[in-house]
């Protein structure tokens, strides 16, 4: 099933190649989409967990393949609204390489062996540069070289920290020298502490130039700022929390070999800086979708933080993934619409976008008022759930940091989306019109969220109970 | 065949320092290549003539010492550079902290708490110190396709870390890894190709636009 689940949109990406028909080939898009999230769910709902040595799905990678899915198949629908507005710039690129992106992430996310995990991340890059070189002008070519490059080396010293790893099992002796997780996880205890410890190092900074954890964070908003408005809802909600999971993965065994401790002191760390960074580079931000470039930064700091705190905040990270990620593609995918609109995605050209563009205007500013941890949406619950962590545990300055860098993040946030969404309508020199292909997907992720915040179903909190067990020591 | 190795890792070392020290990007392009090819003798010298050696020792030939550099040389046809001009770091410099942190390599492997059977051989400073040169060459070059090349010998030295644990790397595995790195670089050099377009030059400080 899972195979399957990897291999049909390479399939389709191949289907794609020989198609002649430019609508045709955009719509392979939403039903790969859909035919994945069916597939997905099928796999999740068995859960039954029985693993090959190399794909495999557990609690916690169950988890963001759900998300990973839903967000995709959302996107997907959209697509094929976008790419019909860009007829000019052609589709026959940018549908192959988003069904790769896909079997990429999902290889990612499901594989069991380390290497195997290594070798999805690094495709999932290569798959998604040519995404964000779509607008083949200046300004994407910068965007697309950084990306590439800083990506790619901070990936190779992921693989320098996986072979410590298998280094580590080598000096440790007495058990097998494998990079299957489950085997890594049974003889953590034998693994040797110096090379471990450096492994960890590695991995966290490698998947931590992936995810966009400051400071390694540097490409992130040159990347989402540039690619179009779907992949940067991609990006920011489906590959960093693959990322993120890779990052898990470290965590996981670093825990299983008793030094969670340390591991979860180097998030924290990492958590904190990205708040901090994302926090004084928002405010006066003249450009919406660098705003929303920091702003992932600032949601993988939380995400971090939460781990790093552990107990109740850990659950609340897991709660906050599903949530981030949903809110990042209402986010992309309406801003994508602004700037579409306008011809611009800088403020000096946006004002008066709910006026000019009630819905996609009106969302944008939902979803702004979402991703900021208002009430009554499900940001509120995740972070409200990590802080209540962060206090429950003592750490009662971490706390306060949190909640002032989390205030001064709305202010800053807020002013400029103010300044994009408020004022007199404008009359636009482009054709655009919302769409129903173009407004449906960023509602109901909008929706999701706030129902998310109101009401958290029972096998959802299960299944985020499970995630969060499985990075708790075991007895 | 054990006896080959420490040549081995030597030239690999030398050819660290020829790429520091010259700015002619075609011998570049052709040492790395070299250095590539002797790489993939080192799992056959380790490991003897395995299956799984012979096999990591074809793949790493073709990709490493055939493919990429064929690519690369393709690419600096197409946009017509020859030498890297201007470095941020002169060559005298770059070379000297190259020595230095291949010093600093092998003082360092000693303080490692190695296997005892890796102690005295010079696998591990010898990638360390491939890798820094990597380093050196990624901050330090202006051109793109130097850049590259510093990628390229990034991954050099993860690949003689790697030989040491060939166990714990399956074949599909090293293969995957191995065309990622291929499929890294073509996509790499279209990239490059697309900014010689755009700017008529392949400098990356041309590349500064965005920016808060």
């Amino acid at each position: 099933m899972l195979l399957l689940l990897i291999l049909f949109p390479l399939a389709v990406a191949l289907l794609a190649l020989l198609l002649p028909w430019y609508q045709a080939r955009s719509w392979l898009l939403p039903v790969s989409g859909g035919l994945h999230l069916c597939i997905a769910g099928i796999s999740v709902a068995g859960s039954d967990y029985t693993s090959s040595p190399w794909i495999g799905l557990d609690a916690l990678s169950s988890l963001v393949l759900i998300v990973t899915s839903l967000l995709y198949a959302g996107c997907a629908f959209y697509a094929v609204g976008y790419l019909n507005l860009r007829r000019d710039r052609g589709n026959e690129t940018i549908v192959p390489c988003l069904l790769v992106f896909l079997s990429a992430m999902t290889l990612a996310i499901s594989a069991r062996h380390l290497g195997l995990l290594w070798m999805a991340v690094e495709t999932t890059t290569l798959a998604s540069a040519p995404l964000i070189y779509y607008n083949r002008n200046r300004l994407s070519i910068e965007a697309t070289w950084k990306y590439l490059l800083l990506c790619s080396v901070g990936i190779a010293l992921a693989l320098l920290g996986i072979l410590f790893i298998a280094y580590a099992a080598l000096v440790g002796g007495d058990m097998p020298i494998s990079l299957q997780l489950d085997t890594l996880l049974d003889n953590a205890a034998q693994l040797s502490r110096p090379w471990l410890h450096a492994g960890f190092v590695f991995l966290l900074v490698g998947f931590g130039t992936k995810m966009g954890l400051a400071p390694l964070h540097s490409w992130k908003p040159d990347a989402y700022g540039e690619a179009p408005g779907m992949v940067g809802a991609l990006l920011a909600g489906g590959l960093t929390s693959v990322a993120f999971l890779a990052i898990l993965r470290a965590v996981q065994l670093m825990t299983a070999a008793g030094d969670g401790a340390m591991a979860r002191q180097a998030l924290l760390g990492m958590g904190l800086l990205s708040l901090l960074l994302a926090a004084i580079f928002m405010v006066r931000q003249p450009d919406i979708k660098r705003l929303l470039a920091y702003s992932s930064v600032e949601h993988m700091g939380i995400l971090a933080i939460g781990v790093g705190i552990g107990g109740l905040a850990t659950f609340g990270a897991m709660l906050h993934l599903v949530n981030n990620a949903l809110t990042k593609g209402c986010l992309f995918l309406s801003a994508g619409n602004i700037q579409r609109a306008y011809d611009s995605k800088r403020l000096s050209r946006v004002h008066g976008a709910l006026a000019t563009l009630p819905i996609s205007g009106g969302v944008f500013l939902a979803g702004f008022l979402a991703i900021t941890g208002s009430p009554p949406f499900g940001l509120f619950m995740s972070e409200f759930t990590i802080l209540r962590g962060i206090f429950g545990n003592g750490q009662f300055w971490i706390g306060l940091l949190m909640i002032l860098l989390l205030a001064m993040v709305f202010i800053g946030m807020g002013a400029t989306v103010l300044t994009a969404t408020q004022g007199e309508p404008v009359k636009l020199e482009s054709a655009y019109k919302d769409s129903f292909l173009l407004v449906i997907s960023p509602l109901i992720f909008l929706l999701m969220v706030l129902l998310l915040g109101v009401y958290l179903p029972e096998p959802l909190q299960r299944a985020l109970r499970e995630a969060a067990a499985l990075l708790e020591v075991q007895p | 065949m054990m006896e080959l190795i420490n040549p081995l890792l030597l030239a690999v070392i030398l050819i660290n320092f020829y790429t520091l020290g010259s700015a002619r990007l075609v011998a570049c392009i052709r040492v790395v290549a070299i250095q590539g090819a002797l790489l993939a003798l080192l799992p056959l010298l380790s490991h003897g003539m395995t299956f799984h050696a012979m096999l990591l020792a074809a793949e790493a030939f073709c990709f490493k010492g055939v493919v990429i550099p064929w690519l690369l040389l393709r690419a600096i046809r197409r946009v017509r550079i020859r030498r890297e001009m201007e470095p941020i770091v002169g060559f005298v410099p770059t070379l000297i902290l190259g020595v230095l942190t291949t010093v600093g390599a092998f003082l360092f492997a000693d303080l490692l708490p190695l296997a005892p059977e890796h102690h005295d051989g010079m696998f591990v400073p010898t990638a360390l110190a491939t890798m820094f040169s990597g380093f050196l060459l990624l901050i330090t070059r202006r051109k793109a396709i130097t850049q590259i090349l510093g990628y390229l010998m990034l991954e050099n030295g993860i690949f003689i870390f790697a030989v040491l644990l060939s166990a714990a790397m399956p074949v599909m595995v090293e293969a995957g890894i191995l065309l990622d790195l291929l499929v890294g670089v073509f996509v790499m050099g279209i990239v490059v190709n697309q900014i010689s377009r755009e700017f008529s030059t392949i400098n990356t400080e041309r590349l500064t636009a965005l920016k808060e």
